[in-house]
């Protein structure tokens, strides 16, 4: 019988790559800079769940996220590699959620979704390496969650065997399902997108991101599969006071550039002359020994 | 009511050292608000084995649950633990380790308890708030401190409305000590079928499999770390070379690990390991800031790179401007022949 998948997908800023111009002059993030991406966690997730569809034929995989339109793109990279749909949960009222109102929404909009047997998600995020949303989604909706996810072993008779990594080891775990399970970066890294399947869904756009007097227009008409599913707050019958800003109870006081206590260096070259010179001082300091 | 509370992990029955870190902290700061520190501790047959592991860091009152299933730690039995105990103690503060369980266990109880939480603190204090939009003036809350958007900033979060204030911190981050004052040391074994339901024993672990550490970088006196400038995993490789030579442990940046020049559990900064060595020597590192912010306070800290203007030569105590594949060679050279 197929599994009912979901993966929770985010797109961040690539926080890997930061580069000088990554900051403005007041310490704030220049996001301009930053070239958005698919969390890389969320990618293993991804992977995991392409191969519990090949495992489990009939299964389908939707792509959750959340973000301003043009995070459309994380639901058009799933769809690349083999997922079957996606939702772009996109409204102002999501805006500035902390990680207990995120996982409201994520939890309420697969409340929505309905019927899930596994919902899997990325470790954690680039942007903040909190680690909370996977576990919070799991207690808002009343589910299962194992976290660290290295493998899924197989599925037989509603029950996941996962092996998961622990701090110093490893761990093999049964849990029935429905689960939420958090994928390691560790894990099977994600099979490339399918040129076929590129072709197929290269327009496929949530309707926000579409240009106004779009010039294909006709072709959405056409095929409607290139219509991603777009979801504001209402969509989901979700509470405002519990999305957003409004939604979390962790408020951030300040913000500051980090500025590191320059130190007067002495500076050498790689001659011969200076390592010595420097071996012997630090030796005769007792500082190596 | 409005305790400060400590959830210490174990293994087996030995107390994570990152608890004990945090239980020295959770002391300070209900010293700071004239209040008690608690701690949790759950497992298998710990009774009579863990007290003697968390009272001696000023523990006024353990909460020790004993019972079959506790151990290894699954998530839904120690989430029903503390959600029921602090609906009866309501506390003000509490802490964990920013480890695998302590990231398991936070985010599922503050979201079943409505509370904040903030990852990976690395700096815990108390004062006073003011909010712009409710002009509400709040006093003695935690400050959660901790770097965000990939170390590049830092940012001091408050929950200033929920209760607990919870907070995880990485293991190395905090200096664990013996309290020298006076604390209660009271110990109770509160009945666990009354606070955890039947039903949450549903994941089974078949396996559990846990190695000893394979190195010390937390501790050692001397760190060589290797960053993207070590060109690859056999360039990285150099450095387990030189940290022979020192008997120094081997440590990387993010940017290391993320190549795959080496493994994870060796990374150092705010996502990996803080270390205080006495010597750290950075070998190809251009020195983001997540990276300094887990070794700023090494005793000497000495930059090797070939570009005479990374970040990470603004900390360095010695800055030796040249490629790695040419200088490590050398420095493996003079000290053999220096240090007899």
């Amino acid at each position: 019988m197929g599994l009912k998948i979901i993966v929770m997908a985010k797109q961040v800023p690539d926080t890997r790559n930061v580069g000088k111009d990554a900051m403005t002059a007041e310490g704030t993030v220049n996001r301009a800079a930053l070239p958005a991406i698919f969390n890389p966690d969320d990618l293993n997730a991804l992977e995991q769940a392409l191969r519990l569809k090949e495992q489990h034929p009939g299964s389908t995989i939707g792509v959750l996220t959340m973000g301003p339109p043009r995070a459309g793109e994380i639901i058009r990279q799933g769809l690349y590699r083999g997922t079957d749909t996606g939702w772009l949960l996109t409204d102002r009222l999501f805006a500035g959620a902390d990680t207990l109102a995120t996982s409201y929404a994520l939890a309420t909009a697969i409340k929505k979704i309905g019927d899930v047997d596994v919902v899997l998600g990325g470790r954690q995020a680039i942007d903040g390496d909190t680690a909370q949303v996977g576990p919070q989604v799991a207690q808002k909706l009343g589910l299962n969650q194992v976290t660290y996810v290295e493998e899924i072993l197989g599925i037989e008779n509603g029950v996941a065997r996962v092996r998961r990594r622990i701090d110093g080891g490893q761990e093999t775990v049964e849990v029935p399902l429905p689960v939420v399970l958090t994928v390691n970066g560790s894990a099977a890294p994600c099979r490339p997108q399918n040129a076929k399947l590129v072709m197929k869904y290269k327009y496929a756009t949530c309707p926000m991101e579409r240009p106004e007097n779009d010039p294909r227009a006709d072709l959405y008409e056409q095929r409607p599969y290139l219509t991603l599913n777009q979801w504001s707050v209402a969509d989901v019958d979700g509470d405002p006071s519990q999305c957003g800003l409004a939604g979390s109870p962790t408020k951030v006081k300040t913000v500051q550039n980090i500025v590191f206590q320059a130190k007067e260096s002495k500076t050498l070259t790689a001659s011969d002359a200076d390592v010595e010179g420097l071996i012997k001082e630090l030796l005769d300091e007792k500082i190596i020994g | 009511m409005d305790n400060v509370f400590v959830y210490c992990e174990i293994e087996g029955t030995v107390v994570a050292e990152v608890s004990q870190e945090l239980l020295t902290k959770g002391r300070k700061l209900a010293d700071q608000l004239g209040v008690e520190l608690h701690a949790i501790v759950a497992g298998t047959g710990i009774r009579s084995k863990v007290e003697e592991q968390i009272l001696p860091y000023g523990v006024d009152k353990l909460f020790v649950f004993d019972a079959d299933g506790l151990f290894p730690y699954t998530s839904a039995p120690h989430t029903d633990i503390l959600e029921n105990l602090f609906k009866e103690e309501k506390p003000q503060i509490c802490l964990m380790g920013a480890t695998v369980i302590g990231r398991d266990l936070g985010p599922r109880v503050s979201s079943s308890l409505t509370s904040g939480l903030t990852a990976d603190c690395t700096q815990l204090e108390i004062g006073p708030y003011d909010d712009p939009k409710t002009k509400t003036h709040y006093d003695n809350l935690l400050y959660q401190i901790r770097p965000a958007f990939g170390g590049n900033i830092v940012a001091t979060i408050v929950n200033p409305e929920h209760r607990p204030q919870m907070a995880t911190v990485r293991s190395g981050v905090m200096k664990k000590a013996l309290y020298e004052g006076k604390a209660k040391g009271e110990v109770v074994y509160p009945d666990v079928k009354k606070y955890v339901s039947p039903e949450a024993f549903v994941v089974r672990v078949l396996d559990h499999h846990v190695e000893a550490a394979k190195h010390n970088l937390k501790g050692a006196a001397i760190v060589v770390s290797g960053g993207y400038g070590m060109g690859s995993k056999e360039g990285f490789n150099m450095l387990f070379d030189l940290a022979k030579v020192l008997h120094a442990e081997v440590g990387a940046s993010r940017a290391a690990v993320d190549a795959g020049f080496c493994d994870a559990d060796r990374q150092v900064g705010q996502t990996g390991v803080t270390v205080h060595p006495k010597v750290y020597i950075a070998c190809g590192i251009s020195g983001q800031i997540q990276h300094i912010a887990g070794m700023q306070d090494s005793g000497i800290i000495i930059s090797i790179n070939s570009d005479p203007d990374a970040p990470i030569n603004k900390i360095a105590d010695y800055v030796i401007v040249g490629t790695v594949e040419e200088v490590i060679p050398k420095l493996i050279k003079y000290y053999k022949k220096n240090s007899k």
